[in-house]
Parts: C-alpha cells; sequence; structure tokens
C-alpha cells in the first residue's frame, strides 16, 4: 500500500507550485514551448504519487483477485478493496458493497440502462434526461429504449446554456421512470443543482441517476446527502488511471437489479442448469477486474481528499474567474455557456476561425486545449455550432496558464490575419 | 509560427475563407453527404457527369480552414477528368497527405501540393480527405454518407 504523503493544508495554504511539482508531465515541453495543459475536463494528469501506486502494485504487490490463498493474492485483494472503502468514504455512501467497480462512467450507466432499465422500463414510459448530457448519458438510455419501448426525452437549455428548473418539472409525467442528469456539463461546465433536482423527483417517486464525471472533480458528492439513486464517474478525471469508474448505487436498487456480465468472480455457484450470483458488490463484476488501476486509483483519492474540494473549489473558481474575464476582454470571443453556476470548464469561439484550426494553432505553442463537440452533439446543435473550443482548469493550473493561453489566441489570429 | 506557415499557406487560408463552387447547383447527376464524426464537420457535394467525365462539382457544407479549402481545391481540378481518372487522382492524392513519398509532378497534384503539409498534422489528415471520400461516394453512387472514420 502507498499511502497518501500529503498532510491536510488550510485552504488559505494551497500551494499550485507544490501542486504542480507533483505532476511530472508538467515538467514536460511540447513543440518546445513548455507545456500548458487546458484538457483535464477530458482527462486529468496524475500525480507522482498514482503513478508510483501503480507501479508498485505491478512491481512488488500484484496476482489476481478474490482468488488464491498465496500472501500476493490476498495482499492485491486487500489493496483493491481498501480503495472500495476509500471511495465509499470520498462519497459518503452508507456501505462499501453500494460501490461497484467499472471501466469508467461509461460502462456504469450503459450498466444501469441494460439492468435497471430492462427490468423496469416499458412501452411508453419516460426517460428524462437533458440537453447538456455527454453522449454517454443518452445512448445507453437510447438503446434500451428501443429494447423496451421506452422514450428518452430531453429538458431543453437556454441561450446561456443553464440547467431550465422549471422546465424540468414540467417534463416530469406520470410516464417518467428515471432521470438520468449531468452534475456538471462537460462541455460549458454549467453546474445543475442536483440536490434540487433529485428532491422533485422523489416527490413523484422517480429514482435519479447522476452523472458525476465532473461533478466530483470539481465539486465533490455526498451521496447521502444528494440521496442520488445511482451516481457514476471515472477514476481518469480525477487524477487516477483510465480504464477504472464507480457506480454508486443503493443497496436495495443494485439488489433488485439482476447482473449485468456474467463470469467469474460475480458468482456462487454454477451448474450447467443454472447459476446463482454472488452478493453485492461482486454480484456486477464480472471477471478480473483493472487491479492495478484501481489501486492507482486508491491514491488518487488519498490525494484529492488530502487537499480537499473547498480548496480545490477556491483555487479553480479563481483561475475560471480570471480567465472568464481576460476572454471577456477580447472582442472577438465569443463565449459558448454562460450559465452563472459552473465549473472549471470554457467553451468559446474566435471569430472566424474553426475550432479545429485554433486547437492545431494553439498546440502549436504548447497549449493543450480540447475543440470539437466534446461529445456533446445535442447540446452543440442547440448552439448551431459544430464545436467549439474548451479550456479546462485543473487543481494544477494557474493564472500564468489562462495568460499562455490569450497570447496562444493572439497566434491564431496571426495565422488567419 | 513557421510550421504552421507549412500547414496554412496562403492559398489554404484563401480557399478556406472564400471557397470556390460553394453551394447548391440549379442541377447535378450525383451527390453525396459527407460527415467527419471526431469534430461534427458537414459536407455535401455535388457533381455533374457528362459522357463519362466530371463536367462540374460544387460542394457545401461548413468545417475548418483545411476541409474548406481541401474541398474548394477538390472542385477545380475534378473538373474534366473521367471518373477513373477522378479516382486515381483521389489515390495521389490520398499518398501526398498521409506520406512523404516524392509524387511525380502533374498540374492536378501541384495544385494540390500546399495540403501536403497536414501530412505533419495527423489528426488534421480527415479534414483534408473528407470533401473526397464525398466525392467518391457520389460518383459511385454509394447511398451512404461519406464518413472518415
Amino acid at each position: 500500500m502507498v499511502s497518501p504523503v500529503r498532510l491536510q493544508p488550510a485552504p488559505d495554504l494551497f500551494d499550485v507550485a507544490r501542486i504542480r511539482a507533483d505532476f511530472p508531465i508538467l515538467s514536460r515541453e511540447v513543440h518546445g514551448k513548455p507545456l500548458v495543459f487546458l484538457d483535464s475536463a477530458a482527462s486529468a494528469q496524475k500525480p507522482q504519487v498514482v503513478i508510483d501506486a501503480v507501479r508498485h502494485c505491478y512491481e512488488a504487490e500484484y496476482a489476481n483477485i478474490h482468488r488464491g490463498v498465496h500472501y500476493l493474492s490476498e495482499t492485491a485483494t486487500h489493496n483493491y478493496e481498501a480503495t472500495r472503502e476509500k471511495v465509499r468514504a470520498f462519497i459518503n455512501a452508507r456501505e462499501t458493497k453500494e460501490i461497484i467497480f467499472v471501466r469508467g462512467a461509461t460502462e456504469a450507466i450503459n450498466l444501469v440502462a441494460a439492468s435497471w432499465g430492462g427490468a423496469n422500463l416499458k412501452p411508453g414510459d419516460e426517460i428524462l434526461i437533458t440537453a447538456l448530457e455527454h453522449h454517454s448519458n443518452i445512448v445507453p438510455w437510447q438503446m434500451i429504449a428501443e429494447k423496451t419501448g421506452a422514450l428518452v426525452r430531453a429538458v431543453p437549455t437556454d441561450e446561456t446554456g443553464d440547467f431550465l428548473f422549471e422546465r424540468f418539472e414540467d417534463m416530469l409525467t406520470p410516464r417518467t421512470k428515471i432521470v438520468a442528469i449531468t452534475h456538471a456539463s462537460n462541455a460549458i461546465g454549467t453546474v445543475v443543482p442536483i440536490k434540487d433536482v433529485v428532491a422533485t423527483a422523489h416527490a413523484r417517486g422517480i429514482p435519479v441517476l447522476i452523472d458525476g464525471c465532473q461533478g466530483i472533480v470539481h465539486r465533490g458528492v455526498d451521496v447521502q446527502d444528494v440521496d442520488c439513486d445511482f451516481y457514476v464517474f471515472s477514476a481518469h478525471k480525477l487524477y487516477g488511471p483510465s480504464g477504472i469508474g464507480v457506480l454508486y448505487g443503493k443497496a436495495d436498487l443494485l439488489e433488485a437489479m439482476p447482473p449485468y456480465q456474467g463470469g467469474g468472480d460475480m458468482i456462487e455457484t454454477v451448474s450447467i442448469a443454472r447459476s446463482t450470483y454472488a452478493a453485492l458488490p461482486h454480484k456486477f463484476e464480472a471477471g478480473t477486474p483493472n487491479i492495478a488501476g484501481t489501486v492507482g486509483f486508491g491514491a488518487a483519492i488519498d490525494y484529492v481528499a488530502a487537499i480537499g474540494h473547498d480548496a480545490i473549489l477556491a483555487h479553480e473558481d479563481d483561475i475560471l474567474g480570471y480567465a472568464l474575464e481576460r476572454l471577456r476582454g477580447l472582442n472577438d470571443i465569443q463565449l459558448v455557456g454562460t450559465a452563472p453556476e459552473r465549473a472549471s470548464i470554457i467553451s468559446f469561439l474566435i471569430d472566424g476561425v474553426h475550432p479545429h484550426d485554433s486547437g492545431t494553432i494553439l498546440d502549436q505553442a504548447g497549449i493543450a486545449v480540447r475543440v470539437g463537440h466534446h461529445c456533446a452533439q445535442p447540446l452543440m446543435d442547440h448552439f448551431d455550432i459544430a464545436g467549439t473550443v474548451r479550456a479546462s482548469f485543473a487543481v494544477y493550473n494557474t493564472r500564468a496558464d489562462v495568460d499562455a493561453l490569450i497570447d496562444g489566441l493572439q497566434d491564431v489570429r496571426k495565422v488567419f490575419a | 509560427m513557421n510550421d504552421l506557415r507549412d500547414l496554412y499557406q496562403e492559398i489554404i487560408l484563401d480557399h478556406g475563407k472564400s471557397p470556390r463552387n460553394f453551394g447548391k447547383p440549379e442541377s447535378f447527376t450525383a451527390d453525396a453527404n459527407g460527415y467527419n464524426p471526431l469534430c461534427g464537420d458537414k459536407v455535401h457535394v455535388y457533381v455533374t457527369l457528362k459522357d463519362g467525365r466530371v463536367e462540374d462539382v460544387h460542394f457545401e457544407g461548413r468545417g475548418c480552414a483545411i476541409s474548406m479549402a481541401s474541398a474548394s481545391l477538390m472542385t477545380e481540378v475534378l473538373v474534366g477528368k473521367t471518373e477513373a481518372e477522378a479516382r486515381a487522382l483521389f489515390d495521389k492524392f490520398h499518398e501526398l497527405v498521409t506520406t512523404e513519398h516524392e509524387l511525380v509532378g502533374d498540374d492536378d497534384i501541384d495544385r494540390l501540393v500546399v495540403l501536403g503539409g497536414v501530412r505533419q498534422y495527423p489528426s488534421r489528415v480527415k479534414c483534408a480527405t473528407l470533401a473526397w471520400h464525398t466525392f467518391n461516394n457520389a460518383i459511385t453512387g454509394a447511398g451512404e454518407p461519406a464518413k472518415t472514420e
């Protein structure tokens, strides 16, 4: 086990230089320029403690889990299960059996749509999502809707890209069987008041799944306080390895759901005639999982928890506010998404320049931004654009990164002058 | 910035900003949609074939400077080609934007060489080839939209 090295700092002692030193990749150059990484909303970089934890797992403590009686298998099992407890504590779930390890948020939503949806949806039932969703919170619902005869409906948004609470309430009908909604938009940063959403849906007896991919990073969550039925997120956006993620579900819902995939580790007994399934959480964890990734995920949670969401939010809000102020001072920049409550994600367009051209030119200056539709085509359609340039700010970004971006925009203008 | 000038040459910026043969023509004999799922760019290519030769190519759509300029240049170099010549030119163009091969110069390839800088930017090659894939689908009568993936 690699234990966290960071002590709990007070928010006013937030030291971004020390944070940056934890992330080896931030000291490299790209195209001969210092890397300015503004694409953490797609996937965050990894601190040394996470890299070390994965490495240590393979170098010293690796074997398959839940199988062997030998030392390494028991150690690997212990480390793997230790991450489950860290996740439970991190999101304040009641029990570790409510934490299901999956490949990522995408698999978590597919699991709920196929398992819960397959068992509960009937022709004419409605699945309510929003126009803000990532494709991963749209397509799995469309697939199960097609199978069951249910319908996917989406709460529209406005010119600011905000979550429209009244429209949401209006669209809850007696046929609505589940609400699946993002905690924060990956494309434009809009933060959704998930606690109010859950309370409103629950008043009508409707369960709620929350896509927490961005929310867990920029806000954190207390699943008992929010009272959501499902909360899903990926480790790789939370400074952990890729290929590992979490489905949190309330135990009674998970107990009632049929398994998603069959295989080893998810069974109790198997005969050719029939099998019985393991108890939670293993019922939903067929096959050998991402063991080292899960161990690295545990280190990532320790790392984030030690800094604390209050400190992270205060820092990111500072960078976000500064970036918005600088971008608003440029008359050829059009912000896409201007909701008042937002995570540190900014989408924008440069007049007369396609996002892909902007992205290539910024890259030559060492600045990594995401360009395109951000897997949110319905939202792009709403704004009648093909895509945007997106700058997202993480715990390691600085005001200097924002300055570099603003300077980089000058390069874009020079090419297209 | 100098490397960028290889990619964004004046001709590309010019065709990107003011694409030639842009818009839906009054008549055409074949057409197809093209779509790049990576960036959401869309193009529609209209072809008029007469006696086995390309008489006119128009296009409409939205996209980056590379994809618009490539489509625009394509509409110019394809005029007068037989279907076989057009396909051969597409093959050569594909080679131009994906390999370092020295291509034996002819007038058509010489006109397209400005797009060769794309080969240094693997994620942008598809921007340059989208219109060509779409043209190909139009003349082969493939009912499916052309995709770069």
